[in-house]
Formats: C-alpha cells, sequence, structure tokens
C-alpha cells in the first residue's frame, strides 16, 4: 500500500512537472485535482490550507506544492518521491538545451529568434507586474504602497542587495502583526 | 571549490524567493550577474526566454542550466540541490508544525508586506531585460539612432495582444521571436 501511495506521488509529481507551462499555480491546481478530487486522500479544506503553506514558503511554487501533497500522504519518504519528481523534468530538459545552447546562439536563425523574443519576454514580465500591483493598489493599505515604492527606488535606483530588501519588508510586515496585537489587547 | 560556489548561490535564491514564479528572477540575476559572472546579461535573458518556453520552475531551470554551463553535469546536480534543499527544509516544517497547530496567520502576515516588494523587484528584473533590447546604449535616451525600432514594435505589438486580445504569453513571444527572424531574412542590414 505504502509503495504504491510512493510510486502515485512520484508519477502525478513526474507527469504535472513535464507537461505543465504557465507555471507554480497551474500545478497546484492540478495537483489538487488528482489528490482531492480524483483519489480523495485529501480534503478540499486541509489542500487549501496545504496550498497556503506552498505560497508562502521561499522556493518554486510548484516543488513546495509537490513537498506539501508528498508530506502529507507519506511523511519524508514522500516529500523525496514529490521533489524528485517535480525537479527530474526541468534538470533533464534544460541539460539538454544547456548541452546545444553555445552550438545553437551561433545559428543566425536561433540568435534572430531569441532577439525577437527578449521584447515579447519583457512585455509579458511587465505585464505580470501590472497585475501584481493592481492587486497591492487595491488592497488600499498605505503600508504596502509605500513598501512598493520604497523597494522599487531602492532596487532601481540604489541597487541595493535584493535580500535586504526582502528581510526590511518581512521586518515591516512583523511590525505590522505586533502593532495590530498591541492595539487589539489595549 | 565551484561545487561549492554554486550550490550556495542557489541556496540563497531558492532560501529567499517568496512568491514564486516571477520573484526568483532578480535573485537570480543578482547572484549569477552581479554576484559570480557566471553568465552575461545576454545569456541571462536568453535563459529567462527558455525559462518562459519549458515547463518547470524559473530558479531551477536556471540552477540547471548555470550549473551545466559552469561546472557541467554535476555543477548542475549542486546547484539544483542547492536550489531545491530549502524549499524541502522550510515547507516540511512547515507541514508539521501546521499538523500540530493548525494555524498560519503570523506568516501570512508577513507575507503580505513582502508582496509589495517582489512586485518592485520583479519590476526592477524586467526593465532590465527590456532596456538593453530596445536602447542599445543601455539607457533611455530618444536621439535618432539610439532607439532600436524593430523592438519597441515587437514590446507593443506583445503588449496590446497580452493585455487587449489575452493571447496566451508563450505564443505572444514565439511570434515576437519570428517577426524578427522575418525580419533580419528579408531586409538584411536594417
Amino acid at each position: 500500500m505504502n509503495k504504491k501511495i510512493l510510486s502515485n506521488i512520484f508519477l502525478s509529481t513526474l507527469y504535472l512537472s513535464s507537461f505543465t507551462f504557465g507555471g507554480g499555480y497551474v500545478i497546484v491546481t492540478l495537483l489538487k485535482k488528482k489528490f482531492v478530487d480524483e483519489l480523495h486522500w485529501i480534503d478540499q479544506q486541509e489542500m487549501l490550507d496545504l496550498v497556503a503553506i506552498a505560497q508562502s514558503s521561499p522556493g518554486a511554487i510548484a516543488v513546495n506544492g509537490a513537498i506539501v501533497v508528498g508530506y502529507k500522504l507519506a511523511r519524508l519518504p514522500g516529500v523525496i518521491c514529490a521533489v524528485l519528481g517535480a525537479v527530474i523534468p526541468p534538470f533533464v530538459i534544460l541539460t539538454a538545451i544547456s548541452f546545444f545552447y553555445t552550438a545553437f546562439k551561433e545559428n543566425f536563425i536561433i540568435q534572430a529568434m531569441l532577439n525577437g523574443m527578449t521584447a515579447g519576454v519583457g512585455a509579458v514580465i511587465l505585464s505580470v507586474v501590472y497585475d501584481m500591483g493592481g492587486d497591492v493598489v487595491k488592497e488600499k493599505d498605505p503600508l504596502l504602497i509605500i513598501l512598493m515604492a520604497a523597494s522599487f527606488i531602492a532596487a532601481y535606483f540604489y541597487h541595493v542587495n535584493v535580500i535586504f530588501i526582502i528581510f526590511a519588508a518581512a521586518l515591516a510586515g512583523i511590525c505590522k502583526t505586533i502593532i495590530r496585537k498591541l492595539r487589539n489587547e489595549a | 571549490m565551484i561545487y561549492l560556489k554554486l550550490f550556495w548561490a542557489f541556496f540563497q535564491i531558492g532560501a529567499f524567493s517568496f512568491g514564486g514564479g516571477y520573484a526568483a528572477m532578480p535573485l537570480i540575476k543578482q547572484q549569477i550577474i552581479t554576484t559570480h559572472h557566471w553568465l552575461t546579461i545576454n545569456d541571462f535573458t536568453d535563459l529567462i526566454t527558455i525559462s518562459q518556453m519549458t515547463p518547470g520552475p524559473i530558479a531551477i531551470n536556471s540552477a540547471t542550466f548555470v550549473g551545466n554551463q559552469i561546472a557541467g553535469l554535476p555543477g548542475a546536480f549542486f546547484a539544483t540541490l542547492g536550489c531545491v534543499l530549502p524549499s524541502c527544509l522550510f515547507v516540511t516544517f512547515l507541514s508539521w508544525a501546521y499538523n500540530r497547530y493548525k494555524n498560519l496567520s503570523i506568516l501570512q502576515d508577513i507575507l503580505e508586506s513582502l508582496r509589495p516588494a517582489v512586485v518592485s523587484m520583479i519590476a526592477v528584473a524586467g526593465i532590465d531585460i527590456l532596456l538593453p533590447a530596445v536602447f542599445p546604449s543601455g539607457s533611455f535616451s530618444f536621439l535618432p539612432g539610439q532607439v532600436k525600432l524593430r523592438p519597441v514594435l515587437y514590446f507593443a505589438a506583445a503588449v496590446f495582444l497580452l493585455r487587449k486580445k489575452k493571447k496566451d504569453p508563450i505564443l505572444v513571444m514565439v511570434l515576437c521571436g519570428v517577426a524578427e527572424v522575418a525580419a533580419q531574412l528579408l531586409m538584411p542590414g536594417i
């Protein structure tokens, strides 16, 4: 039985990681479909909390999503199977690409293709930023907007180390939590 | 020891990229371009483009790619291991804590204030990719000869297709690439 669960975890994450374009959020949705809706191994409410853990943790959401499901179903052996399944496909694909990259790069057509795509990638990234930034503004919390502006200025104009900015923002979040707690008690 | 360097660089990327997806990009850029000079900005841009076209998270893709480029297959192994290890430790610990206490509120408060910072840093990384593509000098300048016209057109067309027509990002990027190939074949020298 345990072996069946482990192989199921491994094969599911392997399959999803090989064929899912569009990032971690899509994979998390598909994991839910597989383990909640099809197999009924995890209940709906608990899956929501597991997804929250995956999204609040550092690292790739797809890998984190695989880990929470693996841990829930089979503890540490489950985590190992889930991580292997999630990591093997990109590892194999990018190793192959890296192997051919130097030769590819010299090719006139590929070079033109990659050059043209740069403008498209820039548009895709800034479009994502527009949506995410819009969500932040919608919260109507001045602290969040100040944090967003300050981080931009620090990163763009002063080239402040990314890790410092993350620490500073986390610290602001902790202060906010403490202040709210103190107010509630008063 | 290059394996240790790769491991540690990607360990930091794995440990500090909150928010998934593009959130890792500013960290990757800082580690592999600013700190270690493992890739040029051109190679980095290609890597991000390739990451968009293949399944798998940007951070894992970058670890495998950079590791391979710098130190072959063992390099890829250690870089990728470094990249996923923080996730394994952190998420397993949280899953364990959740099983015991069933409470996530403090974490979610912290995450809420991280999000605006992450948005800004992704914006900066996006600008750093876009500017060299449009301005040969790498900074804003609208003098004649200082703006590459075709990338501006691709960018405008891509924004239109993404925002107004809700087209798939991969399709939009491929179209930009195909347009540039056609332009160079049909009008060489321009």
